[in-house]
């Protein structure tokens, strides 16, 4: 008999899980242009409910899970986000909370912070207040935000600031650093565009130049040696202006997991432009086996799926082949090589269109809206 | 960044804390966007880092527990420890 020794080795295959980033909620008062939720939204009669979530968080914190991304979405719009923060707190896991900082009251916060809350992370779509409310769409967030930060910083909680970077304010990276320090921020994430779902619509607005990128590059390590022990820069050069690609989610199943707001469980918050792939709910299925034998999970996991020229690549492990909803967008086939790739054949033609966007002379957007 | 001084009391701030996972039977130090897999000797470490301890009395602590040098605890601790605030992980109070 063969099989259960097939079926063993088939299964302690399967890695275990660090980090699961659970959109609580679609819902959010800002309407960035650039949001990594889909073009098709989920509404609230629509979402997991409290108990539905905490049982979420416990069946992942078996599965060994470590930390959990309470995400939107605008988190702070679900009314339960107290009580959810306590119930993944309790099932073990580290809570991060990414916020908008909109919804959010001091008195909200002291009680988040009171239940465990691990750690915050603050997005900012600008330096200045005009800046930031244009790019998010929303008048008076900024203000919101730098109070947000104040009780953060009061509270002990650890900081870390997100910005979400591109042609409108790339040109202020020196500004978003000195602000970072300034909010008493320990990290801050210097996200560049990924240009799925919204931002891929808002293209033409967003995307950075090669002399930006260049520029942010160095302004990122001259701060880096500046401020070290005092801010933690993270900082991924976009996709296109790479020689390799970026190892898009630390590997597809293989590192992290994504639950939408409506249960649905993914291996990357944007997997679901794969229109080829099918995808399972916690409604329907226990979270291990989703994670373990679900097939858009087993699709892509780990290199047995890579053609050439990641088949026969020495990066294959590094770079675990790129994106595949990039792939699936350029070559109409997930398995495919990124075109961020250099060895890939369409890798001038990427760089190409990016570099054609980015000359465009457009400032407006398309904002996100339900 | 400066060396930890004899005197100095590293702690691990808020938002860092030591994890033990029963799925892979390990400890792990949580942090922002961060676990550590930690060795027998890492945990050693910040388990004598409790907050109360100097660093000499980290230095002391471990000394004895493993019946090793102390010159050479003093050389593992202080590398490991700064490595660890210069990524924000453990803060020094003097």
């Amino acid at each position: 008999m063969n099989q259960p020794v097939a079926m063993k080795q088939a299964l302690s295959a399967v890695p275990i899980p660090m980090a699961m980033l659970a959109e609580l909620t679609h819902r959010c008062p800002l309407k960035c242009p650039y949001c990594s939720n889909p073009l098709e939204l989920a509404k609230a009669k629509e979402e997991l409910s409290t108990e539905e979530w905490i049982d979420v968080f416990r069946q992942a914190a078996k599965l060994g899970v470590l930390h959990v991304h309470l995400s939107g979405g605008e988190p702070a719009s679900r009314r339960d986000l107290e009580v959810l923060t306590s119930g993944a707190r309790e099932a073990g896991l580290y809570t991060n909370l990414i916020t908008s900082g909109v919804g959010l009251t001091e008195r909200r916060f002291a009680d988040l912070v009171e239940r465990g809350l691990d750690h915050v992370q603050l997005s900012i779509q600008g330096t200045d207040a005009a800046t930031a409310d244009r790019i998010g769409g929303y008048k008076r967030g900024f203000d919101q935000k730098m109070k947000v930060a104040e009780w953060v910083k009061a509270s002990g909680v650890p900081l870390t600031v997100n910005a979400v970077m591109h042609r409108q304010n790339l040109g202020y990276l020196a500004e978003t650093v000195d602000l970072a320090v300034r909010l008493g921020a320990r990290r801050l994430e210097v996200a560049n565009t990924q240009y799925h779902g919204w931002a891929y619509r808002n293209r033409f607005a967003l995307m950075p130049t090669p002399e930006q990128v260049k520029r942010g590059g160095e302004i990122v390590a001259e701060a880096r040696e500046r401020l070290k022990g005092v801010l933690v820069i993270d900082y991924v050069t976009p996709d296109h202006l790479a020689t390799y690609p970026k190892p898009c989610m630390g590997g597809w199943a293989r590192v992290g997991l994504c639950v939408t707001p409506r249960g649905t469980v993914l291996p990357c918050h944007a997997a679901e432009t794969i229109t080829s792939l099918t995808f399972e709910s916690v409604r329907d299925k226990p979270l291990a086996q989703i994670w373990a034998r679900g097939t858009a999970f087993t699709a892509y996991r780990g290199t047995d799926w890579m053609p050439d020229p990641c088949g026969s690549c020495d990066r294959q492990t590094k770079d675990w082949g790129g994106c595949r909803c990039q792939a699936f967008a350029w070559n109409g086939d997930a398995a495919t090589v990124d075109p961020a790739c250099s060895k890939a054949p369409n890798h001038a033609e990427m760089r190409a269109a990016a570099e054609a966007e980015a000359a465009q002379a457009t400032d407006d957007f398309e904002y996100r809206t339900m | 960044m400066t060396e930890i001084a004899e005197t100095d009391v590293p702690f691990l701030p808020r938002g860092v804390r030591v994890h033990h996972c029963a799925v892979r039977k390990g400890w792990y130090l949580l942090a922002p966007e961060r676990a550590v897999k930690m060795d027998q000797i890492a945990h050693a470490i910040l388990s004598a880092t409790d907050g109360d301890r100097d660093f000499c009395g980290i230095v002391d602590k471990l000394a004895v527990d493993f019946n090793a040098p102390k010159d050479r605890i003093a050389q593992d601790a202080r590398k490991f420890l700064t490595d660890l605030v210069n990524r924000r992980m453990v803060e020094i109070r003097p």
